[in-house]
């Protein structure tokens, strides 16, 4: 493909690394799990190279059409309130991401995954497996149809409990641009004490993390919606872009 | 114009859930050409411990040197259907097995070539981002030129390199802690 970008050699922009404060730590000692899974040695800095610089690709063809709908993939209905989430997915030069593979994965509307390891005495659903995937389009937008997961306790701490959460995986144009992040709800009273959300420690990149109530794309007698975009690793300006 | 990035946060004990239908063990298509390898080790917590709802993730070159990706500028063949993208979920012991090829050298900054190597991505529950590290391959000669490798302490290089097992396969193993502790990169 020939793109206009490069450098001065011929090599393929960089990725410019992420803005302070806004990723987690491997080491925060509220997420009491990190303390036996954190390095404990300095990453080493190293150059990007077309190892890193490019990424798996994935198509329309790895995907059913109805993978998007967690209300669809099973004999009945699944228990709990619809929600219609949607966004779009951009690099840190507000540029769309078009064709990149998005995975949600999340708990039923009692909180429940249906996971051999979640014991929480929570109701499962058989109509719902709680996972999904998609395609963004040219625009990079994507959209999701499922249920409004529900809160529930782990065992961090005493009494602790996840706010509701949308896990997503995105992939993006590079192994750079590999993102797994969680979508939180608006106005949830659990936000402030969870250890997740908090591990972010600018609170405009945490804000991020919570999806907006998007009246626009509610369906009337059918849905609520949400918005949720996604901003994945941008490339520093090249002279040739400029 | 300059966003914010989104925040990564952890996978979560339930990642299965969500990731798992791409579960891809055999990296390379049939008909893709090279040496085949079988690559497998343990994913191993500060404890010792067997990481038993990690995963994996694998992004490599063909055997020519050719990565399945648009942006890689090199003319040489790619063969069809050769994605070079493998998913392995850690089995109840922390262990990982996978088989592929190995690839050619892709080339590295400032007109150098890399080792042959393969780029790895780590995620599990209790770690709020991913992790990237890299194998390499014994007995290759090419591993005392490589430009990131030489960029690791000595002492540590070896926990990139994948060893001979008895069996004829290689074994490299995740070690996030300690003694031998794994060098993952900030690129």
């Amino acid at each position: 493909m020939n793109k206009k970008v490069g450098t001065k050699r011929g090599e393929l922009p960089r990725y410019r690394s992420y803005h302070p404060g806004t990723q987690p730590e491997y080491n925060y000692p509220p997420y009491a799990s990190t303390q036996k899974r954190c390095p404990t040695q300095p990453l080493v800095v190293a150059p990007q190279t077309l190892s890193e610089l490019t990424g798996p690709v994935f198509g329309y063809d790895d995907i059913k059409p109805t993978d998007n709908d967690l209300t669809r993939q099973h004999k009945g209905e699944p228990i709990g309130e619809r929600i219609v989430v949607s966004g779009r997915v951009l690099d840190e030069n507000a540029k769309a991401v078009p064709h990149t593979l998005v995975e949600i994965w999340q708990a039923n509307s009692s909180g429940r995954y249906p996971h051999r390891t979640d014991q929480h005495d929570a109701p499962l659903d058989p109509n719902f497996a709680g996972a999904g995937r998609t395609m963004t389009d040219a625009e990079g937008r994507y959209r999701f149809i499922s249920i409004r997961p529900g809160e529930y306790p782990w065992r961090n701490h005493y009494n602790a409990w996840r706010p509701a959460h949308i896990h997503f995986s995105l992939f993006g144009p590079a192994f750079l641009t590999r993102m797994v992040t969680q979508m939180y709800f608006p106005g949830d009273p659990l936000l402030e004490y969870d250890p997740m959300y908090n591990s972010v420690a600018d609170e405009k990149a945490r804000v991020r993390l919570i999806s907006a109530f998007d009246w626009e794309n509610t369906v009337p007698e059918w849905a609520l919606a949400y918005r949720f975009d996604i901003v994945l690793r941008g490339r520093d300006a090249t002279p040739l872009e400029r | 114009m300059s966003l914010y990035a989104s925040a990564n946060q952890t996978v979560g004990p339930y990642l299965h859930i969500g990731l798992d239908w791409l579960t891809t063990r055999d990296i390379a298509a049939r008909g893709a050409k090279g040496e085949r390898v079988a690559i497998e080790g343990r994913l191993l917590d500060g404890d010792g411990a067997g990481v038993n709802d990690g995963l994996i993730e694998i992004w490599q070159a063909n055997s020519h040197g050719k990565y399945a990706h648009a942006e890689d500028p090199q003319t040489k063949p790619l063969e069809r259907g050769f994605r070079g993208f493998g998913r392995i979920p850690t089995d109840d012991k922390g262990a990982f097995r996978f088989t592929t090829i190995k690839p050619g050298r892709v080339p590295g900054p400032g007109g150098t070539l890399q080792a042959p190597h393969l780029v790895v991505a780590v995620f599990m529950r209790g770690m709020l981002r991913h992790l990237a590290t890299r194998i390499y391959f014994p007995d290759e000669q090419s591993n005392t030129e490589d430009p990131v490798l030489k960029l690791v302490p000595p002492a540590r290089r070896a926990t990139l390199i994948a060893k001979n097992t008895a069996k004829g396969g290689l074994e490299w193993n995740i070690i996030l802690q300690g003694k031998n502790e794994t060098v993952f990169f900030d690129f």
